[in-house]
């Protein structure tokens, strides 16, 4: 597989070590650059990284693995994270998780992150979003949206191109 | 090459020390304040390495003396105290005038000891350390508890049962049955790393002592930790295995059975292994090693330490160099040629008769030897004896191959001063071969004694060594000049022998016999001193130490050394 980073996005990361006393500091904004980019962190991308910041691929490898929101594969166009901490389990998320899979063809029994086949969407179960007050609430990408009933989750669905 | 006086390692005289009071389980010691770490470099003395002084062993995981401290492992937490002072900045003191000490506690518990990790913790003057308490072994017991919940407890099918610390620290501070109820984490089994290394995730304790071993001894940073928590797994990143040429260290460190030796997993069961202190004779730089052999079969060799040498490693090349010693070709008869039977087995008595006649009638000058710098001390020194009496040409084959920083010398002899220091060798090793095969073809040397070598590897082809009258040859392998020998003579390999090398900074270090000879085969050494007391008349020793004392009296550069005072460590001699 060839990997390519486009220049726009190399100047950036470049810009981004800049930021750090120390190139190995930055790993996780460049991490975060390239994820926003390709979606995913391949192991070409981990490469590279640990290339540009005069590294082992080892090293960016265990970041990687470590945080859960670094995706190892392909994941789909819209990421749909519901939140499934105290507040929200109460306040229906699982219903809400379950409804969401149902409609998109997708397993409800399981916990982590599913794509469909087409690779629009994917689901997964995410800890705390930080509002408590209005559960269920989940995030499409970087929109937040707050007490996601069966009807609004449609609409945010409709709203997904 | 000048030799001087042997002396013992030079060091320049010691800076003053300065010293703290500290107590260790209510016994009052003095300890340096500052002691080497890991590169050697003077540090503030650590709970742990104050502990050891005091002969109280903390037990440990993460911790190696030669590794930079991670302090992830936890077992060697301790409860400990520091004098309490007053709001006047002053010590406050007891009533019958001795401080009051503050044992440490958490802040808002103060019934529950807080306890320090003794290998990271500094000790401070007045510091009352406790390993032996009541709150120090539940805190052992409980870290022990938590490494063991992921366990396989496979005791009985791992290699590293009867060496493993997981083991023995269970037997000090374990339960005898587990109250892990829930499901344990299942990680990854038999992981090819790389050539040389099985992982089993599942013993793992991610103590990362492999890890800071290759970042920071060898500069191959190829292992890591990925995932999280409970699923924390110990691996290489895809498609870059672990492999570098130190890479079975890994396998001595690891204080579980996580990683384990291709070579030796599933050989034999460590206690059965007779464990013998020799040195490793792939290089110059002579490694201090242990041999495992049972039975009379070499299972493996494992680093011994040495800080004047190899610290606590060795390389993986030296490591599995020992195949060749149980090789089914070896050589295990003596051989006489008779010229119309061909090679026919004799005995080492007839054997060495024969050839001191033949020796005795030589014409000076008409003898050449090969020797090699794979011998001994004493072998060489005793070469050097005949070849003072048959006022013979002599040289040694010289091998140079690929160093590297670490450990591994360029040199692949293990005894190249040994060759030099005893006159056997010629300046520069190796200059006089063209001599001796231009003697061959001339018809001047007429008797060539070979030790240790494929001379028609080095100069002196088949059709030369044709013309000689004798060709005498000890060899522990078959090769094309044992194939044309007039007399053959099984030899030893290292580990079937006594004796020393010379390494490449002039350290004398012992070899030690871990296995019998194969069929007739001899060391060296005591078929050469037969050979010499019969060819010179000069009596000498038949032990190798006397052997050894003797030769430190003739060779100017081994003066003053005795094979006692090598003892397991070697002595450095100036070269």
């Amino acid at each position: 597989m060839n990997f390519a980073v486009p220049t726009e996005l190399e100047t950036e990361i470049d810009e981004l070590i800049t930021h750090y006393p120390q190139k190995r500091s930055a790993s996780l904004m460049a991490l975060h650059a390239l994820q926003g980019h390709f979606g995913w962190i391949s192991r070409e991308a981990i490469e590279w990284i640990a290339q540009k910041l005069e590294l082992l691929p080892i090293n960016i490898y265990e970041l990687v693995t470590f945080y859960p929101m670094f995706r190892t594969n392909p994941v789909g166009k819209y990421q749909i994270k519901v939140c499934r901490t105290l507040s929200c389990a109460l306040g229906g998320s699982y219903k809400l998780h379950e409804y969401l899979c149902q409609k998109l063809g997708l397993d409800s029994n399981a916990q982590s992150l599913q794509t469909t086949k087409d690779g629009k969407f994917s689901v997964e179960f995410v800890e705390c979003l930080a509002s408590c007050g209005t559960a269920p609430v989940m995030m499409c990408n970087d929109d937040f949206y707050e007490g996601v009933t069966a009807p609004k989750a449609d609409e945010i669905l409709t709203k997904c191109k | 090459m000048s030799a001087a006086a042997a002396t013992t390692e030079t060091k320049p005289s010691p800076p003053p020390v300065e010293k703290i009071r500290i107590k260790v389980d209510g016994r009052e010691i003095e300890v340096p304040k500052l002691m080497p770490d890991w590169q050697g470099k003077l540090q503030p003395t650590t709970m742990l390495q104050a502990c050891a002084l005091a002969g109280v062993e903390v037990p440990h995981y993460c911790y190696h003396p030669k590794l930079p401290v991670a302090g992830n492992c936890r077992m060697c937490l301790v409860e400990f105290g520091l004098p309490l002072i007053g709001p006047d900045r002053k010590p406050v003191l007891n009533e019958d005038g001795t401080t009051k000490i503050a044992k440490q506690v958490l802040p808002y518990e103060p019934t529950t000891v807080r306890g320090a990790i003794a290998c990271a913790t500094p000790i401070s003057t007045g510091m009352e350390i406790y390993p032996g308490s009541p709150a120090t072994r539940q805190m052992r017991e409980s870290v022990l508890e938590f490494l063991l919940i992921n366990h396989p407890l496979d005791c009985p099918i791992c290699d590293q049962a009867g060496e493993c610390k997981l083991q023995e620290y269970s037997v000090d501070y374990g339960q005898s049955a587990s109250r892990f109820v829930e499901a344990k984490v299942h990680k990854p089994k038999a992981v090819d790393l790389g050539p040389r290394i099985v992982l089993d995730d599942e013993r793992c304790i991610l103590c990362s002592r492999c890890v800071r071993f290759t970042k920071d001894i060898v500069g191959d940073d190829a292992l890591g930790f990925v995932n999280r928590g409970s699923y924390s797994t110990l691996t290489h990143f895809p498609g870059k295995p672990f492999d570098n040429n130190y890479t079975l260290n890994t396998v001595d460190i690891c204080p579980v059975g996580a990683l384990t030796s291709k070579d030796f997993r599933f050989q034999m069961r460590v206690w059965f292994l007779k464990q013998t202190k020799s040195i490793c004779t792939s290089c110059g730089t002579g490694c201090n090693i242990v041999i495992g052999s049972r039975e009379e079969k070499i299972y493996r060799y494992e680093p011994r330490q040495n800080d004047a040498v190899n610290s606590c490693w060795m390389c993986d090349a030296g490591r599995l160099n020992y195949k060749w010693v149980g090789r089914e070709d070896r050589l295990v008869k003596c051989g006489v040629r008779n010229p119309e039977r061909g090679m026919k087995d004799a005995s080492w008595v007839a054997a060495l008769n024969e050839i001191a006649d033949r020796l005795k009638k030589a014409p000076a000058g008409s003898v050449a030897i090969v020797a090699s710098a794979r011998q001994t001390n004493e072998e060489l020194w005793l070469l050097s004896k005949l070849k003072a009496k048959l006022s013979a040409t002599s040289d040694s084959v010289p091998r140079i191959g690929e160093g590297d920083k670490l450990l591994v010398n360029v040199d692949k002899n293990p005894n190249s001063y040994g060759a030099r220091l005893t006159g056997v060798a010629a300046d520069p090793m190796g200059s006089s071969l063209p001599k001796i095969a231009d003697g061959i073809r001339g018809g001047g040397i007429k008797t060539l004694i070979v030790f240790g070598e494929d001379v028609t590897k080095h100069g002196i082809g088949a059709e030369l060594l044709g013309k000689l009258e004798t060709l005498i040859v000890s060899d522990i392998l078959p090769s094309q000049t044992t194939e044309l020998a007039h007399y053959l003579l099984p030899g030893c390999a290292h580990a079937e022998k006594r004796g020393t090398f010379t390494n490449i900074k002039g350290r004398v270090q012992k070899l030690m016999k871990a296995v019998e000879p194969r069929g007739d085969g001899r060391p060296e050494w005591e078929f050469l001193h037969d050979l010499v007391y019969n060819v010179t008349g000069q009596n000498g020793f038949v032990s190798i130490e006397g052997l050894f004392n003797q030769m430190v009296k003739e060779v100017p550069a081994f003066n003053g050394l005795t094979w006692a005072g090598l003892g397991d460590l070697g002595v450095a001699v100036r070269i």
